[in-house]
């Protein structure tokens, strides 16, 4: 093994909160009772849930020693492919934590809550004029709601013609969210192939486009890291039958500043705000995934919206046709903030300088690898590049132990098994926040990977060998579940 | 730019490796037709310095305490979060993280969400709870088509004294479904009247919301016993998660699925998002539950760890026949409101419940005297509806440039309750603070 990032130190032990602690501990300071205890109906009351009570310093330990047993991009390299896991500028942690934004009550006056209501109607144009579309709405909570978004949008608009339709086409590489979201609105979802170049022909749209058919759901650039060349093509397929095009902006990481979402086509497109515009994943969210429309759209977006008059801002119901409410308040708004401090300190061409360059690092990669591991489409990519364990399978190493070996080297593996019309696919997505000597460390460590597949083809097998546990059994985990101690 | 590491040296040296002379070149897959587009039009980028006088201008636009003091609650609720959990909640390994598919580098977030799983429960009175949802309007939502799932049947009956934006939120998810949603009305005592329920067939469920929006308890058991007695699962939902403190979980009462908003947890109102969406069940539903879920196993030398768990529900395995498009959820959230919940602990919580129960109960009371109407006569925790006189509108507004906000009027939800105002007192209001309320509501 090369000398790495990746060493062992000291991790401790934590057991399970309710394994410590003891009655009658606290970690909360309550404040001076000013007014009489005043008994609630006997018949109404409980004992009140069985927490552990435990001291603020058992409290503070037990949480400093968990996040020792995780990785994040403050970290190090994240190259999950698809998931844009770029450093989260620290400012904008800053700028969220705020005590006009984050003490503010969401149904507050709006003369009261005019800070909040101007960055939101800024962010919303802002992200017009980043993908070129003509409105945007910041409800949505994360993709997966976007994608819901979109196809409530997409369903509105066949439901106001009068003609409801029944399907929507989607490619083999999309996203497991985008048939699930399809299906909350009722589509049975149309599959198509990817051509020999791992992009999508107009052709075989035009072969199943029909006015039974509400749309397409395309991901440009798709999740082969490939431009969808033809798009333009397809739109006009899809729009010759009054179908709508939804695209996936998981990838707009890509072409910020490059390409035009709505001059290539796009009838409605969602972001990640927390993979293009920066904001932080936290282990699994919370997320914000605004959906951006052209004018066809614009009716249909969930209220309520913001408006602006004369420098003053208003949140408006009255959009008879729109699909209504998708969460309680403004969506995440606390992500907002963070987004839009980001589009604040780049700028325009900042944007569009990032999306270069995690462009060039993907490339870059794809170049030094490409003798590696076997690349399925050799052709340029975006800002991401997909290989397989092809040239490993002689040696009976896969893709998971590649890995799982990765994490001895000090990197977070790749998105793995994804897309699924690549066997055994290896996604990396670098982001254009690493630099090329954590790129090189990156490369150097997979080439050493895949010459131990060769030569002590074991010590895969047996990764990871660094981290706080060895490899999980997950097959028992699902036979019998226990999800709460 | 700060966050971009590349000097114009490497950049040469990379373009020479990829075989392309300029970064503009990497683009030549892209038709000339998709690309290439001029310049954005965005504002001149900002230095930190200038960002941070920018925002402190929004900020100071904004109506907050301590300066202002705002008797507003109505599903976002003004609590203290200790600063030992603030700065946990910063450790930027939960921060920076992603979803943990790769659980041997993210025991941390793991362990964390399995303990949070487990509280959440614990809180509920059910026996599991998901990793987490947006909020508790989608939590309703996803609930209720899981009652669907689970039954088969296609109508729900949902209390109107569920938070009406959760309804709306309701109404949006069904509508393309072609589910049928019931409203059931209230009664004179701001409790749900269940008096529909004998006539109704075919209902997947019967959703209640306790404490409902006046604040008041509804009366669980009975819905629940009702609910069962027509074949249809009892839903119970919360916006106020503190008042589980004092009055008996939803679990003891009946309920098989519950679902609500965790803000409350120790998460900043943050003009309403993010938020927490809770949701727990029977165990006999454990696989109809949309989104993630954490369970424990052991590595293959026998010490215990955690995994993401029965995946085949979802929508990375499952695609259009998952029990939810769910992907990212509000883990971070989830965590906040873990730490939050062993901050206070089992005693804490209890005596947190108590005091906003205790000052609400106080100024119900003050308003009382003063002569002020409360119509509703049940039971309330931490808020409650009062009747101003006629034209209180006005007064409304005149308290507004005193930095007061005296409740959310309640008749933009229910156009019958005309000068009908929810007030809430948390822990947060002193008794001088509710007393200056008194004193200008009289004036």
């Amino acid at each position: 093994m090369i000398e790495t990032i990746a060493t062992s130190g000291l991790i401790l032990n934590e057991p399970l909160l309710w394994e410590k602690g003891r009655k009658g501990r606290s970690g909360f300071s309550l404040p001076r009772r000013d007014v009489e205890t005043s008994p609630m109906d006997p018949a109404l009351t409980g004992e009140g849930p069985d927490f552990p009570d435990l001291s603020e310093v058992d409290v503070v330990r037990h949480y400093t020693r968990l996040s020792t047993w995780n990785f994040g991009v403050d970290t190090g390299m994240y190259p999950l492919g698809s998931c844009t896991m770029k450093y989260n500028p620290k400012t904008n942690e800053r700028q969220a934590s705020l005590p006009g934004f984050s003490r503010s009550h969401p149904l507050l006056p709006e003369k009261l809550s005019q800070g909040a209501l101007e960055l939101m109607f800024k962010l919303e144009r802002y992200l017009a004029e980043i993908t070129g579309m003509e409105a945007v709405s910041l409800q949505p909570a994360a993709g997966a709601h976007g994608e819901l978004a979109g196809m409530l949008l997409i369903h509105a608009y066949h439901k106001g013609k009068g003609s409801q339709r029944s399907k929507i086409i989607i490619p083999d590489t999309a996203h497991g969210t985008n048939p699930a979201s399809a299906a909350l609105c009722g589509y049975r979802p149309v599959p198509v192939n990817s051509n020999e170049n791992g992009i999508l022909s107009a052709e075989t749209i035009a072969a199943v486009m029909d006015e039974e058919t509400a749309g397409i759901m395309v991901t440009n650039p798709n999740t082969l890291g490939l431009f969808e060349e033809n798009i333009k093509e397809i739109a006009e397929v899809v729009h010759a039958k009054d179908g709508l095009i939804y695209c996936d902006g998981a990838n707009m990481n890509a072409v910020m500043g490059i390409v035009d979402m709505m001059e290539i086509g796009i009838d409605v497109l969602h972001l990640n705000l927390h993979k293009t515009f920066s904001t932080p994943h936290g282990g699994g969210g919370p997320g914000s995934g605004p959906v951006c429309v052209n004018k066809t759209l614009e009716p249909f977006l969930p209220i309520p919206r913001i408006v602006s008059e004369n420098g003053h801002y208003a949140l408006s119901e009255d959009f008879p046709q729109s699909i209504g409410k998708l969460d309680t308040f403004h969506g995440h708004f606390g992500v907002m903030v963070k987004a839009y401090s980001y589009i604040m300190s780049m700028g325009a061409e900042g944007l569009k300088k990032a999306s270069q360059l995690a462009v060039l690092n993907a490339n870059y990669i794809k170049e030094k690898l490409k003798g590696v591991f076997h690349l399925p489409y050799d052709r340029p990519c975006m800002h991401e590049c997909v290989f397989t364990d092809k040239n490993q399978a002689a040696n009976k190493i896969t893709t998971l132990e590649m890995a799982k070996r990765l994490m001895d080297y000090g990197f977070h593996p790749p998105t793995v098994y994804f897309p699924l019309v690549v066997q055994g696919a290896i996604m990396i997505e670098p982001t254009e926040t690493e630099s090329k000597e954590d790129i090189d460390r990156f490369i150097d460590a997979l080439q050493h990977i895949a010459q131990e597949a060769k030569e002590n083809p074991q010590i895969l097998k047996e990764a990871p060998n660094r981290c706080k546990v060895k490899r999980l059994d997950e097959t028992a985990a699902a036979r019998k579940p226990c999800l709460a101690g | 730019m700060r966050y971009l590491p590349h000097t114009k040296e490497e950049i040469n040296a990379m373009l020479q490796t990829v075989g392309v002379d300029t970064l503009e070149d990497l683009f030549s897959t892209i038709p000339s037709s998709c690309c290439c587009r001029m310049g954005l039009n965005l504002p001149e980028p900002l230095t930190e310095w200038e960002l941070n006088a920018h925002m402190d201008t929004l900020t100071a636009k904004m109506a907050v305490s301590p300066e202002y003091k705002v008797f507003m609650g109505a599903g976002s609720y003004e609590h203290y979060t200790p600063v030992a959990a603030t700065y946990l909640l910063s450790r930027s390994e939960f921060v920076t993280s992603y979803t943990p598919y790769q659980p041997e580098m993210s025991q941390g977030t793991l362990q964390a969400i399995y303990e949070y799983q487990t509280l959440a429960s614990r809180l509920m009175g059910m026996e599991v709870a998901t990793a987490s949802h947006y909020d508790g309007s989608t939590a309703l939502a996803e609930a209720l088509l899981m009652a669907i799932r689970i039954t088969r049947k296609k109508r729900v009956a949902v209390s109107k004294l569920i938070h009406p934006l959760h309804r709306r939120v309701v109404q949006t998810y069904f509508d393309p479904t072609g589910y049928e949603v019931i409203e059931l009305p209230y009664l004179e005592n701001g409790k749900t009247d269940l008096a529909m329920l004998e006539e109704l067939e075919g209902l997947a469920a019967v959703a209640v919301q306790s404490p409902n929006f006046f604040g008041c308890v509804e009366d669980l058991k009975s819905v629940g016993e009702k609910s069962h007695a027509g074949g249809s699962l009892f839903i119970v939902s919360f916006t106020e998660a503190l008042a589980y403190g004092l009055l008996k979980n939803p679990g003891s009462q009946g309920a098989d699925i519950v679902c609500g908003e965790g803000q409350s947890l120790g998460l900043p109102r943050s003009f309403g998002g993010p938020g927490l969406g809770v949701l727990g069940s029977l165990t006999k539903y454990m696989r109809n539950l949309p989104g993630r879920l954490i369970g424990r196993t052991q590595d293959k030398e026998g010490k215990d760890g955690f995994v993401l768990t029965l995946a085949t529900r979802e929508q990375h395995i499952r695609r259009e026949k998952a029990t939810s498009n769910i992907c990212t959820n509000n883990s971070h959230c989830a965590l906040s409101a873990a730490v939050y919940m062993a901050s206070l602990g089992g005693t804490g919580f209890r005596e947190l419940s108590q005091l906003n129960h205790d000052k609400a109960e106080y100024l119900k009371n003050e308003l009382a005297k003063a002569g002020f109407v409360i119509p509703f006569d049940s039971p309330t925790f931490n808020e409650f509806v009062v009747k101003f006189p006629g034209g209180f509108a006005a007064k409304y507004n005149g308290l507004l440039d005193k930095k007061i906000v005296a409740g959310l009027p309640v008749e933009t939800y229910y156009p019958e309750l005309k000068d009908h105002y929810l007030l809430c007192a948390t822990e947060t209001m002193s008794k001088e603070d509710m007393d200056e309320l008194v004193r200008e509501v009289l004036k």
